[in-house]
């Protein structure tokens, strides 16, 4: 029942798939008002399952730490909007920029330092740095320790501060996926699976493996830094730990969304993440303090019975199909 | 001819073992050259010396001029000196034309080259070089579907691509179908000819070698036993010797 | 923080106290990083689940004292209890990841570590828990280094079940045959070793070490629902500073970190000490992945 459907979606051409969608989620917060901070969420966590999945998937090198460029940003911000004095929206223009730049001068230079390690090693590595820069953002006094940090208050009327932020992320989500879209269609694409297959080897062809994966790690860490930014204006408060660098949600959300949704591929992180926040929005509010040992479930599930994602599924199923007609 | 490799007593010891002792051997521009030897006389360390995979512990390698013993595998093979593996490598979850694509001189750029989009004259020139190991039909297969002998050829494809002067091949033949190993000859003469590319090749097929180098160096134990034309390494009898006594 | 540290070298005595008690701290740290190696080199797997099975050990142990049980009998009955639980968690969900991918078997561990750091916290409590075994604490040096007798008798249990367990894997039968798995998987199979129940074996040993660490963790320590993770980074940095199979760098690579952190914990402010831990992870990772770059590289 479900093979026609697909069949169509495969038939139906990209641009057709990318208009429709744009215009649904224009409109959505129009038709659905009551949820656009899930739906700017959403969103989030769109932009969290791709860049993912530009190093775990692409490139082959699994990052558990990839929260920390999310939390760079957060603070940025919310340190650009209580210090400078301007404005609130050119506070926060200036604050998203420098979330961006610094989230990219910390990609570059973590980069330097940890992406010649391979494999579990490397895996290990950045769950321990996302960890420690949580450990220390809660000590740091200038931006509120433990205590985390406020946001300023949004200056329009009722409602307008949920859609305007909903726009915006909505807006990082969609230029992400277009820098991806067209990252993977050129040589550096390539040159990522390559390195991904067989790093040894894509050396020994004269690839520049070390500068190629430092820049895929900072594209990653630029959008991660623009989320933060606007997502702590969304939720109007920062803890160290439990948003900023939040292993144990984001960071793990993550991964499991991009390998839901299948790694490896442009669509599948995207799909990952809405049908994971979708299916967490219906049933978290029913778990009843049951949320996080049912996260580690569906992580343990995920892994051991689904670990090719929604894409790696219907690609089996096609060629299963090709080869019973064949 | 002008020397295009130049190794000058090359030793690499791996603990007390000495793999390669004071080897030397000379490569002319175009010309195809074997290394033979026993298994374990250390041909594979002498490519791995010679192409940056690890330090050596004494003397040099001169390529096209210059000393390059003190460089990493990478700037090695940009400066055209590419090799193919025994056990061969490609990568299995790309197609055989993305693993050619990748393989091109232009790959070898800098970050911001690779973000320009595909080129079309590279494609045509992976396509033909395809052809030319007879693996067009399979271009958009993946890589790890092929057979043994078929991710050789395509290895062997993507060392042309990246145009490299001189080109290193660990046993061409191994793992090849009998039958298909003429037509493999005729491709490394071609490829010689009509691409210009200088070889190296390791072969323990004696037949095979033969006929294809101009120029044989024999190694035993870690170090040439032997050097000079086909015919005047099939007839020394220290080559002889070290294979009967290999064997 | 320079103060602090001046404090340390001004008073001997005093930074003697401090290294004394991270030794003496590190004894648990080698006990957990000697688990974590076995299932390592036996099943291959990285087991990010490890602190948590120390923590859940210690809750094991904290429930048998709080219900009359002596403070003799917590660690084997925590022992044998973690053993169970190994074993269980061996045939629900490790025997699927053993041959896979590590990415596979760490994002697995890891999947478990939330769910038993979770169900820990809710059956549990999410409070700091410490048993008080009453047996006080003994001075030197005119008082001005003080140990605690259970910290002291927590490292002897240490070092005895590491002990005991090398003793076990020597000479023992099954011991043998877990040792021949660690080298060769398929010749052990061939030559008629169950390699399943090896590793059924092996993960439940390494579940036992994690029930002795947690039970003196908890006596001569504290514990809570989130210092398991903490405790998995410290058993990977300890195996991976050591080198796996290294019985003996465990115990010193585990000992000096006990040592480093409780001085780091004094000069930086105890608030910092887990970020220096995790912190000195990844710096030992940059400088052996540095180290190892350099054999790349040759003469110039």
């Amino acid at each position: 029942m479900i093979d026609p459907v697909l069949d169509r979606l495969r038939k139906t051409p990209e641009w057709l798939v990318l208009v429709v969608l744009g215009l649904v989620s224009l409109a959505a917060p129009f038709i659905m008002p009551g949820l656009v901070t899930q739906l700017a969420f959403l969103w989030l966590m769109v932009v969290f399952a791709q860049t993912w999945d530009v190093l775990g998937g692409q490139l082959g090198y699994n990052s558990f730490g990839n929260v920390i460029f999310f939390g760079i940003g957060c603070y940025a911000t919310a340190v650009m909007q209580r210090d400078s004095g301007l404005p609130y929206f050119d506070a926060l223009t200036l604050g998203l920029l420098l979330s961006a730049l610094l989230a990219l001068v910390a990609a570059l230079v973590f980069g330097a330092a940890l992406l010649g390690i391979r494999g579990h090693y490397f895996a290990i590595a950045t769950l321990g740095l996302g960890i420690a820069a949580g450990e220390l953002a809660a000590g740091w006094d200038y931006i509120g320790a433990g205590s985390g940090m406020s946001l300023p208050l949004f200056p329009g009327e009722l409602g307008s501060r949920e859609l305007f932020f909903y726009f915006v992320m909505l807006a990082i989500a969609a230029v992400c996926f277009l820098t991806l879209r067209w990252l993977y269609g050129t040589r550096f694409g390539l040159a990522m699976n390559a390195i991904r297959d067989d790093e040894d080897k894509a050396e020994a062809m004269g690839l520049h493996t070390t500068a190629i994966k430092t820049v895929a790690w900072a594209i990653s860490a630029v959008f991660l830094g623009l989320a933060g930014g606007v997502a702590g204006n969304m939720l109007g408060f920062i803890d160290p730990r439990d948003v900023a660098f939040s292993g144990a949600t984001f960071g793990v959300w993550m991964v499991l969304m991009a390998i839901l949704g299948g790694k490896g591929t442009l669509w599948g992180p995207v799909i990952g993440a809405i049908v994971f926040h979708i299916t967490k929005e219906l049933f978290w509010t029913y778990l009843l303090g049951w949320q996080r040992v049912a996260l580690g479930v569906l992580i343990v599930l995920i892994v051991l019975f689904f670990p090719q994602g929604i894409m790696g599924w219907l690609a089996d199923r096609r060629r299963a199909r090709a080869g019973g007609a064949a | 001819m002008t020397l295009l490799l130049d190794v000058r007593d090359v030793t690499k010891r791996y603990g007390g073992v000495v793999a390669n002792d004071a080897v030397s051997l000379q490569v002319r521009e175009g010309e195809i050259a074997g290394l033979i030897g026993p298994n374990g006389s250390g041909k594979t360390t002498l490519f791995g010396a010679i192409t940056g995979a690890y330090p050596v512990d004494g003397g040099d390698v001169i390529f096209n001029g210059a000393s390059i013993s003190h460089l990493r595998v990478g700037p090695i093979v940009r400066q055209g000196l590419a090799r193919t593996y025994q056990q061969t490598r490609i990568y299995g979850e790309m197609t055989c034309m993305e693993n050619m694509q990748i393989s091109s001189r232009a790959s070898q750029g800098n970050v911001m080259s690779l973000l320009r989009l595909k080129a079309r004259g590279a494609q045509t020139r992976a396509e033909d070089l395809l052809s030319f190991v007879g693996l067009h039909e399979k271009r958009f297969e993946y890589g790890g579907r092929l057979s043994f002998g078929q991710q050789k050829l395509l290895e062997f494809a993507m060392a042309l691509m990246s145009e490299p002067k001189l080109l290193l091949l660990d046993e061409p033949t191994a793992g090849i179908n009998p039958t298909l190993i003429n037509g493999l000859i005729d491709r490394l003469q071609r490829a010689n000819k009509e691409l210009g590319v200088t070889l190296l090749v390791i072969e323990h097929n004696m037949r095979v070698i033969m006929n294809l180098a101009e120029h044989i160096t024999c190694l035993a134990h870690g170090r040439v036993l032997a050097s000079g034309t086909p015919d005047e390494v099939r007839n020394d009898p220290r080559v002889l010797d070290a294979y009967l006594g290999a064997q | 923080m320079v103060d602090n540290f001046l404090l340390l070298v001004q008073n001997p005595n005093f930074a003697l106290d401090v290294v004394l008690n991270g030794l003496l701290a590190g004894a648990i740290f080698a006990l957990a990083a000697y688990g974590m190696s076995l299932v390592w080199g036996v099943l291959n797997i990285v087991n990010i689940v490890q602190g948590e099975l120390v923590v859940l050990g210690g809750y094991i142990a904290y429930a048998a004292l709080s219900h009359g049980v002596p403070a003799y009998a917590a660690l084997p009955v925590s022992a044998l209890a973690m053993f169970a639980i190994g074993w269980g968690l061996y045939y629900t969900v490790i025997f699927r990841v053993v041959d896979k991918d590590l990415f596979i078997s760490i994002l697995a561990t890891f999947g478990l570590s939330i769910v038993i750091q979770q169900l820990t916290n809710t059956i549990f409590g999410s409070d700091v828990r410490s048993f008080d075994t009453g047996l006080g604490s003994f001075y030197m040096l005119d008082g001005a280094v003080t140990v605690a007798w259970i910290k002291v008798i927590a490292f002897v249990l240490a070092m005895v079940s590491g002990g005991v367990l090398w003793l076990f894997l020597r000479h023992a039968r099954l011991g043998q045959a877990i040792r021949a798995t660690a080298q060769n998987p398929r010749a052990a199979h061939i030559l008629g070793i169950n390699t399943d129940r090896v590793y059924a074996m092996t993960y439940g040993l390494n579940g036992a070490l994690c029930g002795a660490a947690g039970s003196l963790a908890v006596m001569a320590w504290t514990i809570h629902p989130y210092i398991g993770l903490p405790y998995t980074v410290r058993s990977f940095m300890i195996v991976v500073v050591a080198g796996l199979g290294n019985v003996g760098g465990v115990v010193v690579a585990g000992l000096s970190l006990g040592a480093l952190e409780n001085v780091a914990g004094f000069v930086l402010g105890a608030e910092y000490q887990i970020a220096f831990v995790f912190t000195l992870m990844v710096l030992i990772l940059v400088w052996r992945n540095w180290r190892a770059a350099r054999r790349r590289t040759y003469l110039s």
